[in-house]
């Protein structure tokens, strides 16, 4: 058994550092293109947890000439098990606003959002209080941007980007087709930058320390750290910056209780890892050397023995169900009868072989789904399912 | 300018389309069927139902072809396994979560769903059917529509439909997830909402969860009662519309075959809403002439313009709830099936030697409104209901099939007397812009004596399917005692869809627009695109309809209101003047200011 497991720490995010003024004015100094290049070189992807390269979607939304644009901060964290923003934006809300004034400086944009999420609006004060400093400073340097906070109402989907602008400009939050893509035709039609509070964060460090001090941490396809929220079965649940890249079972010989059985890596949305795949499975971006790599927007839960993996699932799925927006047939109908059915198996209603017709079922939702919640919700049911069959049969 | 073409493979197939053609049209340009729900052609894309679905090589997802572009060298697939076997679980998927109940369906025949499942063959429900878990409500409340929730789908072409083509916004979605649904404001039901009851949901809903409320067997139960006289009045759209339910192309005429339909289904009389279209044409003609002579010779700064029309119930009931402050602009006249109803229970009665009470009145109409206007408390003056029930287009084709009527092979009839008599201006009241044609045939030649000046009396700028359309008539050389109209320029405004409506009243309210005169029709193209007409409906369709309408016109000997002599009649035995007091008594109305929601 190897026993040279390590986790790299790093603390990058939440060291306070009390010059942003300071990095502001230097990034507003410096031209687009050449910030779309830092960006681009230390490979940051999207900290939400669907990974688009944070650089790639500057430059698109730079490169159109349609105004207004604009700049949004994905606060809707909504993710079961995922609760980093909320402590960026308590600890650090003037990194990630520096960050909202640099990609409006990028784009050409002068208008930002935050969407904050419906059950954070306890940070409303502290954070308007930040936003009017940045304000007051952004007036005496005569840059042209302003900075408004946008309540969620609390529903998971909102956090979906297109969603998210639907609920902006007054609609029900649902899904939009894509293609247009959010940096094309966003909020109110306009080119707009939707980030995760995260991603912005990190482009305060790459912009402070220059893309390489990013890039040489992690691994490839993975570069930088990422906030992980442990949750679940430890005894030492809370909010760590690692480096990517990390195999799952150093994390668990982290973070476990000795009796981890199943890691969820993802929140609701993602996979279930059972303890004989620990080792083999990396977190990080999907690339095409890393082998089993796993994206996550930060959830970490884990689980132990004394956890019935089909209270589990059961409870995924009455999430999703109740939080799909209910637009789309596969996610909507699909949802309801993922639950149903795997009710159906246990109490002896329909036969384990059903458990295979839902297996398909998800494939479905996974290739028709409007939008990644009803994509996703395959993630969690088939690694469930496969990989704890009898506990859902018995 | 030529849009630039591109190159693209429809299952191993090369084809040239159009740069930003949706794949679904890409498909149908190429004579490729994609099965669709949640689109229809009068709606914006919602790409929610995923039927849809094609598979897009070097993609992982499969794409919904209405919602997705083709791009160049774009190789689609249509029919694929993956495609096929994802399709088949959306199909069951929606019949889980629909009440299948389909010998019991309105809609049984008629529905999309319905077709869809028996074209992918769906023989087994493998899902577990959501119906019996869940508590439904089925909204009878209203007079014209019922909605039940059971066997909706949740495509929410209902809900665009009252947003995009009506802008009533009466149909919502509320909840979220599996208790998604569509419902109204605060979940009233569909009477006490602002629901103007236009029936278009009706007519875009792909199953039977909004249907019209149907007075079948009321009817039947009325022809059977031999001390009952059962009169039944058409009205103009319903003859152009009534073939596609039958087995005849979009834009047939069917007037004779229709005529001798109702006869064969043992109404006692067969008569023609044309006949009080043209009274209606005299009496607001006259009304519109008083106004314009209140406002410019008396200079009376209580008289309302412009004048709009009243023959829409849906409309009605629209500017009652959104703009109640301009009820005094509207025409006071009722609409030709009330005037026909008030006149059917007075003169007719007297006319034939009838009891009134005896009298059973019937309509036929390409409207779900109908119904609701017919209802309306202030609907009495004949003394007795004035109109008993109203029948959609529909609703005839079922009474005909289940007379076992073949329909085709009919002889052609033609309309009982009294009030059968009609005119060409008559039955264009069914297509849009077509009131306002007959009232200035009318008005024009009041005033001066002449025709209206345009070539075999089709005022052709008035016609047409855009949403908004205006037109200005110069009046020239009038008769004497409207010597003050002399180089006035008289300016109309038309409007159909009740979100064209919204357009039109909102620069009367800001007031840019400084119209005499609007006609506004609450459904699309008119009453040939009404809420009661055949399912399906679409631009291509009621155009048909409306070139069918103006072929009607064409070949009517008279096309004038006033020359009507059933109309010139009924003035000198009865009603004796326009405008009079009889005529006030029974063929106009008022209205009822109403809530915002």
């Amino acid at each position: 058994m190897a026993t040279t497991y390590q986790l790299k720490r790093a603390d990058f995010i939440f060291k306070n550092e009390n010059d942003w003024e300071k990095v502001l004015s230097n990034i507003l100094s410096r031209s687009p293109q050449d910030l779309i290049n830092e960006l681009i070189s230390s490979e940051l992807k999207g900290r939400g947890g669907a990974g688009f390269p944070t650089g790639l979607k500057w430059k698109v939304a730079s490169e159109l000439a349609t105004q207004p644009k604009y700049v949004i901060c994905n606060a809707d964290e909504g993710e079961p098990g995922t609760f980093k923003d909320r402590e960026i934006l308590e600890k650090v809300p003037y990194k990630v606003l520096t960050a909202m004034v640099a990609c409006g400086h990028v784009i050409g944009a002068r208008e930002g959002f935050i969407y904050l999420r419906g059950e954070y609006r306890f940070l409303m004060p502290e954070l308007q209080k930040v936003i009017q400093e940045f304000e007051y400073y952004l007036k005496e340097i005569k840059q042209d941007f302003t900075i408004k906070i946008f309540m969620g109402s609390g529903a998971y989907i909102c956090g979906e980007e297109t969603a998210l602008f639907e609920s902006m400009e007054g609609k029900r939050g649902e899904p939009r087709n894509k293609p247009p893509y959010p940096t094309n035709f966003g909020y109110m039609g306009g080119p707009t930058v939707i980030n995760n509070v995260e991603t912005l964060a990190h482009t305060f460090t790459i912009f402070k320390y220059g893309a390489k001090k990013f890039y040489d941490l992690g691994v490839q396809y993975s570069r930088g750290t990422k906030l992980f929220s442990v949750s679940g079965d430890t005894p030492k649940p809370g909010i760590y910056e690692l480096e990517l890249g990390m195999s799952l079972q150093d994390f668990v010989y982290e973070f476990g209780d000795g009796d981890t059985k199943a890691v969820q890596v993802g929140g609701a949305s993602g996979f279930l890892v059972p303890r004989k795949k620990f080792a083999d499975t990396a977190i990080g971006y999907q690339g095409k050397l890393t082998g089993i790599s796993l994206p996550t927007g930060g959830s970490m839960m884990l689980f132990n023995s004394s956890r019935s993996m089909y209270n589990v699932l059961d409870n995924y799925l009455e999430f999703f169900r109740e939080e799909s927006c209910g637009q789309c047939t596969p996610c909507r109908v699909g949802c309801q009868q993922l639950l149903l059915g795997i009710k159906a198996v246990k109490r002896g209603d329909r036969p384990a072989s059903y458990l295979d017709k839902l297996l398909r079922l998800t494939e479905t939702m996974q290739v028709t789904a409007k939008c990644g919640l009803g994509q996703s919700v395959a993630n969690s049911f088939s690694s469930i399912v496969e990989n704890f069959r009898e506990e859902m049969i018995y | 300018m030529t849009t630039q073409k591109i190159n693209i493979s429809l299952n191993g197939y090369n084809v040239q389309v159009d740069k930003g053609t949706m794949i679904l049209d890409a498909a149908k340009e190429n004579g490729l069927i994609i099965p669709t729900l949640c689109y229809h052609k009068d709606l914006c894309i919602a790409g929610n139902c995923r039927v849809c679905v094609v598979e897009i090589a070097g993609q992982k997802r499969l794409s919904a072809a209405c919602a997705t572009p083709v791009e160049e060298g774009m190789e689609i697939l249509t029919n694929s396994l993956k495609v096929r076997n994802s399709r088949k679980h959306i199909i069951e998927l929606l019949l889980a979560e629909h009440n299948a109940d389909c010998t019991k369906c309105y809609r049984n025949g008629n529905c999309e769903l319905q077709e869809l499942a028996s074209e992918y063959k769906i023989m087994t429900q493998e899902f577990i059917e959501l119906v019996p878990f869940k508590t439904y409500t089925i909204d009878m409340y209203s007079p014209s529509i019922i909605k039940d929730d059971s066997k909706c789908i949740r495509c929410q072409r209902c809900v665009r439909t009252c947003a995009e083509l009506q802008g009533v916004n009466a149909l919502t979605v509320a909840h979220k997830g599996d208790e998604m649904k569509i419902t109204t404001f605060m979940e009233k039901p569909m009477n006490s909402v602002v629901c103007t009851n236009c029936g278009q949901c009706v007519n875009h809903c792909p199953t039977g969860a909004l249907v019209e409320k149907n007075y079948i067997e009321e009817v039947w139960e009325a022809i059977s009662s031999p001390d009952k006289h059962v009169v039944v009045q058409t009205a103009p759209a319903v003859r152009i519309g009534l073939g596609e339910e039958l087995g005849f192309e979009p834009g047939s005429r069917n007037t004779g075959r229709m005529v001798a339909a109702l006869k064969r289904l043992g109404f006692d009389s067969v008569l023609d809403t044309d006949f009080t279209a043209d009274l209606t044409i005299v009496e607001e003609g006259t009304e519109l002439l008083t106004r314009l002579k209140k406002a410019l010779k008396d200079k009376d700064p209580n008289v309302k313009l412009p004048m709009a029309t009243s023959c829409s119930p849906g409309w009605i009931k629209y500017i009652e709830h959104l703009y109640p402050e301009y009820l005094p602009n509207l025409s006071t006249c009722k609409s030709p099936q009330q005037m026909f109803g008030a006149l059917v229970k007075t003169y007719y009665a007297k006319a034939r030697n009838l009891e009134p009470d005896k009298i059973v009145s019937v309509s036929i109409m390409p409207c779900t409104a109908k119904k609701f206007e017919a209802a309306r408390p202030e609907m009495l003056d004949s003394g007795y209901r004035d109109v008993d029930y109203v029948l959609t287009t529909r609703e005839l084709a079922i009474m005909i099939k289940q007379a076992g009527i073949n329909f085709s092979a009919l002889e052609e009839a033609k309309y009982d007397r009294l009030m059968g008599d009609s005119t060409g201006a008559g039955v264009i009241f069914g297509a849009t812009g077509g009131v306002m044609e007959a009232a200035l045939r009318t008005a024009y030649e009041l005033v001066t004596g002449r025709e209206v000046p345009f070539e075999n009396l089709n005022i052709t700028p008035v016609r047409g399917m855009e949403g908004v359309r205006e037109a200005t008539i110069k009046i020239e050389n009038p008769k004497k005692e409207w010597a003050f109209l002399d180089g006035v320029e008289l300016k109309c405004a038309i409007a159909h869809g009740l979100v064209n409506a919204k357009t039109v009243m909102d620069s009367v309210k800001s007031g840019k627009a400084d119209y005499h005169f609007i006609e506004i029709m609450a459904c699309p193209g008119g009453c040939l695109g009404g809420g009661g007409q055949p399912i399906p409906t679409s631009p291509e369709i009621r155009k048909k309809r409306a070139e069918a309408i103006y072929a009607e016109d064409a070949g009517m000997a008279i096309r004038k209101s006033h020359e009507n002599p059933e109309v010139i009649k009924l003035y000198r035995d009865f009603l004796k003047e326009p405008n009079g007091e009889l005529s006030h008594k029974l063929l106009h109305t008022k209205y009822t200011p109403r809530e915002r929601f």
